[in-house]
């Protein structure tokens, strides 16, 4: 016969109940009407509200991605390929990286210096400097190029001169450029300012303390601080600078193979009737606007730029 | 700190040569061709039709924003379900899509055999080239605005204020009318306003979807395009300067807006 084991009796030690708990508690005994169910929507609320915002966003963000690529493919892959192969549309693409690489940069430039008078010093008229940068906002693709054409077309005196002198502007890839940084000149800037306003100045303060010149200071001190911003910046103002149309329009004149960017050949090529290879060209761009808000996402979850959106208020009304 | 005179300099040149001196153009050029002059475009009935049409349209467009965008906003920030954070991540496609792409697309959607143009059609109701067309338009192109103003002030709002409506016996629908609703209103208004404005200079996504029919579904920007490719460069200007006043006024009343919101909310 076997000997039972003593059974050993378990100590259990007693559990902490938080503070949520205990009123949860409390509130499930007292009965209605509890707090837990008068800040939460019922049921069904939450499940139409839901499927209202999941109806929408897909008839009008889900349904026109689907739609790029099934028209892109409609033909056949072969078709595909060769409208983005083909060499109007390769010079599109070399245009139109053209533009980014030289509209991008000198934004870049001109938001890190923006930010950097708005952020670090006080002087009569930063206000009007803040409104300022968001100029292109209130003024259409359309007008953006209409000024530019009106300043350096062949009518008015400096585009005379220019064209005396054998410099096209105008209907060429210098006015495609220039139109371009005018409408993406903002975004960069406009990143940066909440950025730089709340990583504050005291490190940089140190660093000149410790003998560091300013070029040194802005380098290894404040670069750091802000990089993620400036990145999200540079994200946001190369999407837009590579897809930009209306302004881009008015200045290129339309002369096929030589002066049309991606968006303009899309243009081209669906009032042409190629709608496949309009959206194959199209389906480029969709794809970096796709890689542009991935991009912006996981940018989106950086602690530093967390601020970003709690400031919005208050960022514009910097430019107010 | 030292750079102030090198990134003002630069700010300030920069603005001057990229902005400042290509927009006071519009200024010389108007005042060039005399008042009758401007007055006979600004007001020739087609010049008012499109201004009909740009005006109603985006209003009809930033206002179904404002339904759906509260609805998406608040359906964001306070449940979680599968995709949620990827349709988060897509509400900015209308921001990342060139113009063109989304004129095409949305033209090929609603037209009589696109996907949904072919469901529309039996009842009679044509989307594409006739004003409906623009207002799909002018509704993707501003889809971002409201949900990314109303966002941030949901998330910030503290669960203190609800949980003390409901302790004092309100029920979930007056904590919402009393308490949550008059805090988002000021940035309802931004984002009606950021889209309506938006949607006012919009040219690319529309042009297509629109069909330009004269008097009917042509948009303003349209109709500046047109008097370039006509070398009538005064008319186009002209147009503009109208424009280019509707949009500051509208810029000005966004930060007056603005300045409200952030003084309402440092006395609460």
């Amino acid at each position: 016969m076997e000997t039972p084991k003593p059974e050993i009796p378990k100590v259990t030690l007693p559990q902490m109940e938080t503070l949520t708990e205990t009123s949860a508690r409390i509130a499930s005994r007292s009965g209605p009407p509890s707090p837990a169910s008068a800040t939460v929507e019922p049921r069904w609320a939450r499940w139409a509200l839901i499927g209202t915002a999941v109806a929408f966003l897909s008839l009008f963000l889900l349904l026109p991605l689907v739609a790029v690529f099934t028209e892109a493919f409609r033909l056949g892959v072969g078709l595909y390929v060769a409208a983005i192969t083909d060499p109007d549309a390769l010079s599109a693409i070399r245009l139109t990286l053209l533009t980014a690489a030289i509209a991008v940069p000198l934004n870049t430039i001109f938001g890190l210096a923006a930010a950097w008078s708005i952020t670090r010093f006080e002087f009569p008229g930063k206000n009007l400097l803040g409104t300022l940068i968001d100029l292109p906002f209130a003024v259409s693709p359309v007008i953006a190029g209409l000024i530019f054409v009106l300043l350096l077309g062949a009518r008015s005196h400096l585009g005379g001169w220019l064209n005396a002198h054998d410099i096209n502007i105008i209907f060429a890839a210098p006015g495609i450029i220039i139109a371009t940084a005018f409408v993406t000149f903002p975004f960069v800037a406009r990143e940066l300012i909440p950025v730089m306003d709340a990583a504050g100045i005291d490190e940089e303060l140190a660093a000149l303390t410790l003998g560091a010149s300013g070029w040194q200071m802005f380098i290894r001190v404040t670069l750091p601080k802000i990089k993620w911003g400036l990145l999200y910046g540079i994200v946001i103002c190369n999407a837009r600078a590579m897809g930009e149309f209306g302004a881009v329009s008015v200045v290129s004149g339309h002369i096929r193979g030589l002066t049309n960017t991606m968006p303009l050949a899309v243009e081209i090529l669906y009032n042409d009737y190629q709608f496949s290879a309009a959206f194959a060209v199209a389906s480029l761009l969709t794809l970096l606007a796709l890689i542009t808000l991935g991009a912006k996402a996981i940018l989106d979850r950086r602690e530093e730029l967390k601020i970003r959106r709690s400031l919005i208020v208050d960022r514009t009304n910097l430019a107010a | 700190m030292p750079g102030f005179g090198l990134t003002m300099g630069y700010t300030v040149t920069y603005l001057s040569l990229l902005a400042l001196i290509p927009l006071s153009t519009i200024a010389f050029e108007t005042a060039g061709m005399g008042w009758n002059r401007f007055f006979a475009v600004v007001t020739s009935p087609r010049v008012l039709a499109a201004f009909r049409l740009s005006l109603g349209a985006s209003i009809v467009g930033a206002s179904v924003n404002v339904v759906f965008g509260l609805i998406v906003a608040w359906t964001l920030v306070r449940y979680r379900f599968p995709g949620r954070a990827i349709l988060d991540a897509l509400v900015d496609l209308p921001f990342a899509l060139p113009t063109s792409v989304a004129g095409i697309t949305l033209t090929a959607i609603y037209a009589q055999n696109g996907w949904i143009g072919k469901l529309l059609a039996p009842l009679g109701i044509r989307v594409a080239f006739t004003p409906l067309g623009v207002i799909v338009a002018l509704t993707f192109i501003g889809l971002p605005f409201v949900v990314r103003t109303v966002q941030p002030v949901l998330q910030e709002l503290e669960p203190e204020l609800e949980e003390a409506a409901a302790t004092l016996g309100a029920t979930r629908w007056q904590t919402f009318r009393r308490v949550i609703g008059p805090m988002l209103i000021p940035a309802t208004i931004t984002g009606f306003a950021l889209a309506f404005a938006r949607a006012l200079g919009e040219y690319g996504s529309v042009v297509f979807i629109s069909g330009n029919l004269p008097m009917r579904t042509e948009i303003v920007p349209l109709l500046i395009m047109n008097k370039l490719e006509e070398f009538d460069y005064q008319g186009a200007t002209a147009i503009a300067l109208v424009m280019l006043l509707i949009s500051f006024t509208m810029l000005f009343l966004i930060n007056t807006m603005q300045r409200w919101a952030v003084r309402r909310s440092r006395m609460a």
